[in-house]
């Protein structure tokens, strides 16, 4: 096992990493898809609101992205404090 | 050829094809059986994982609660999709780390205590029998409908099936049964939704369809307004309108994401992977094949729902629902393009009557004061017919001309699209069974497609049901056999007596599902409030506070798990009933009962909060985990010697 201080700042480069992309994951489902709806009903994607496509379909396409992104910001982190396979 | 033959031959083939991959994929050694040898690819996880997750819910009946629920129903849309974030980033790579079968198992390591697992098991066993029970249900309502058998016939085929491929394949043959499983369900998903796109929006994609512009009006209107206009007229709620009780929706989604986080049959399927790295990538190949199916849903729902009622209204393609007739009765009689009406009516998933005996259907939402009128004149004239021959009719008599008089002040009273009802000549509703399912199982019909695709669709409704079956099956007969008998009852069991009770320990799973599928306690659809609230309040958070606490102790894990086990489930047994036995809830199951409004499925982030808490606490007032427990963690959280990890 690398030594303490090397993990614990693998562990804390992680976490940052989590926090990034569960505000992301919260900010399009919860925020623009619930909360945030009424207040940006004006802006349009094609035939529904802003709000409603998130709900329907944007906020998928978004964890998607998020898991593949975070995915690969790990293996880079894992790399940079040598704990890779 | 004829429709049952089809069916028949699509279905055959489809089984024919598991059954060659159950024979292929036999499991030599209780690491095949319980995490198929650990060698599975991520892309071809992701895929199983995607079956596994897709159950006969996901595919019949999501669309149609979303085109019926519209908006606010998007929370199964994020929910079942963003719980794979929370598995991607705070569950799969560290619990693929620790190398080991089952989620009990890493419970009862994390947490120094063989209670702890026990405790564990038996949130697995509750939250997985409940699930299964409506896979099985599944299974023999596709069977009964498409193939002509009776459903207990179809459940003890479709338990056959799952018998070849789990017990002698276990994990390595559900998983490849599950890849194949799939490839059907999507590509039964999909076409019909295309076709349906394309005559609907001008748009083969249904994921730009649905924010496209309706074609057959012309095209200089959206999809959606369309939608939103014709159902408002006909009284129904708009399809985008927005939430009534935000809170509820916001906590229904979270408990939903959390839920499917802490759903053991979905947390071992990452179990399968060779190292870390591909734990990650696993969980994001999963979701872009379960987008493909949810991407579409919505579009599904919607398209079919607007179809649905254009069927009904035929003015309402180009104009106003009400400036023309309802459809006739000789028109579904004797139009062959309108013969499914006929074909699901049998069923009972379509039901029209023609109350006002103008030989139209005329389909709209009753208001509620109509709604109430029309059932309290039904029941006077069930009371007058029902009546002894010798008895004296004649107070019966008032009382059914009394409730017909109110009902006609009330029908002179209500408006649709500005003229009362009794100027229209309508009584009612007259399409009054209008079920979920048919959104999708109907929908080949309704869009005239031709007969394979209805074929294509009855299979993939059976994989969709039978790959779930399978993966609850393992998830439940490996607590049995691992956790159970080898972690408590016999630890001294060999390798070829494990691999020989876990083989028995799912042909008695199988057994007892099939049972439970014949003999359905009645409370099918209420019991996924149930699993995905207790798997966000008891699993989700031990796992999350095992990887992320040092600090937490056993003592601490086990309260948190208890309480959160007790209180979500007495909060949801208080308004569906004790156990779900009709009759004895406490309080109603409405909105303005629900404590600050929130419904007994929105139940679960609290529950998983007050976990949270209570482990947090009993913790902080106990002795801190052992060394070797904080070494675990520590190790846990670094991918390296995964690969080695697979010797256990």
């Amino acid at each position: 096992m690398a030594d303490r201080s090397r993990s614990d700042a693998y562990w804390a480069a992680n976490k940052r990493l989590i926090y990034l992309c569960l505000a992301i994951w919260a900010f399009v489902s919860f925020g623009l898809g619930i909360i945030l709806r009424p207040m940006i009903s004006g802006i349009s994607v094609g035939g529904a609101d802003l709000g409603f496509w998130f709900a329907q379909q944007g906020s998928i396409y978004t964890f998607l992205i998020l898991i593949f992104f975070y995915a690969w910001r790990m293996n880079k982190i894992d790399r940079e404090h040598g704990v890779e396979e | 050829m004829d429709q049952f033959t089809l069916n028949l031959l699509v279905i055959g083939a489809t089984f024919a094809l598991y059954i060659g991959i159950a024979i292929w994929a036999r499991a030599g050694s209780t690491a095949e059986f319980y995490a198929a040898g650990q060698g599975v690819r991520p892309v071809t996880n992701g895929m199983a994982t995607a079956a596994d997750w897709m159950s006969a819910a996901s595919f019949i009946s999501m669309a149609g609660l979303i085109a019926f629920g519209g908006y606010n129903n998007s929370v199964f849309l994020m929910g079942w999709t963003g719980g794979y974030v929370l598995l991607a980033l705070l569950l799969a790579p560290y619990l693929r780390k620790f190398g080991k079968f089952t989620v009990p198992e890493f419970v009862g390591d994390r947490y120094y205590s063989a209670t702890a697992r026990l405790v564990a098991v038996v949130c697995l066993i509750v939250i997985s029998v409940t699930y299964v029970v409506g896979q099985m249900v599944g299974v023999g309502v596709t069977f009964a409908r498409f193939l002509e058998v009776s459903s207990t016939t179809g459940l003890l085929i479709g338990s056959a099936i799952v018998f070849a491929y789990a017990v002698f394949g276990g994990m390595k043959g559900i998983t490849y049964t599950q890849v194949a499983q799939y490839i059907v369900l999507i590509v039964a998903y999909t076409i019909p939704a295309l076709f349906i796109s394309l005559q609907l929006t001008g748009n083969i994609l249904p994921q730009l369809g649905l924010i496209g512009s309706y074609a057959p009006g012309g095209g200089d209107v959206a999809f959606l307004a369309k939608l939103d206009q014709v159902v408002s007229e006909l009284g129904f709620k708009a399809y985008t309108a927005p939430t009534d009780n935000m809170l509820n929706m916001l906590l229904v989604t979270l408990s939903l994401m959390i839920g499917t986080a802490g759903l053991p049959h979905v947390i071992i399927r990452f179990f399968t992977v060779p190292k870390v790295a591909d734990a990650r990538t696993s969980a994001g190949w999963a979701l872009v094949f379960i987008a493909l199916l949810y991407t579409v849903a919505p579009a599904v729902g919607s398209m079919a729902r607007l179809n649905l009622t254009t069927t009904f209204w035929p003015a309402a393609v180009s104009g106003n629902a009400l400036d023309g007739e309802a459809l006739s009765i000789e028109e579904i009689d004797t139009n062959p393009q309108l013969s499914w009406i006929g074909t699901w009516r049998d069923t009972g998933l379509l039901v029209y009557q023609d109350k006002n005996g103008d030989g139209r259907i005329q389909y709209f939402n009753e208001p509620k004061p109509l709604a109430d009128a029309n059932k309290a004149l039904a029941a006077a004239e069930k009371a007058l017919a029902e009546a002894p021959a010798d008895a004296d009719k004649a107070p019966l008599e008032a009382a059914v001309a009394e409730a017909r008089a109110a009902r006609d002040a009330v029908l002179a009273e209500v408006q649709l699209g500005g003229v009362s009802l009794a100027e229209r000549g309508f009584v009612g509703n007259e399409l009054t069974t209008v079920n979920n399912d048919i959104m999708v199982l109907a929908n080949p019909e309704i869009a005239k497609l031709p007969g394979w695709v209805v074929a294509l669709v009855a299979a993939g409704g059976l994989a969709a049901a039978l790959s779930t079956a399978a993966g609850l099956l393992l998830a439940i007969s490996s607590a049995i056999s691992h956790d159970l008998i080898k972690g408590a009852i016999k630890p001294d069991i060999s390798e070829r007596g494990e691999l020989l009770a876990a083989r028995i320990s799912m042909a008695g799973a199988i057994a007892l599902a099939t049972w439970l599928g014949v003999n359905p306690p009645g409370f099918a659809a209420q019991v996924v409030a149930l699993a995905f609230g207790l798997a966000a309040a008891t699993i989700f958070p031990a796992l999350m506070m095992g990887i992320f606490s040092k600090r937490v102790t056993k003592e601490g894990a086990i309260a948190g798990m208890i309480v959160g086990l007790v209180v979500t489930s007495v909060y949801i047994f208080l308004y569906l009933g004790w156990f779900f036995i009709p009759d004895t809830n406490v309080l109603p199951n409405t909105p303005d009962a629900h404590w600050l409004g929130i419904s007994p499925a929105g139940f679960g982030p609290v529950g998983a909060l007050l976990n949270f808490v209570t482990a947090y606490a009993v913790s902080a007032m106990s002795k801190e985990p052992p060394r070797h427990v904080q070494d675990l963690v520590e190790s846990i959280r670094i991918p390296k010697g995964a690969g080695a990890a697979r010797a256990h």
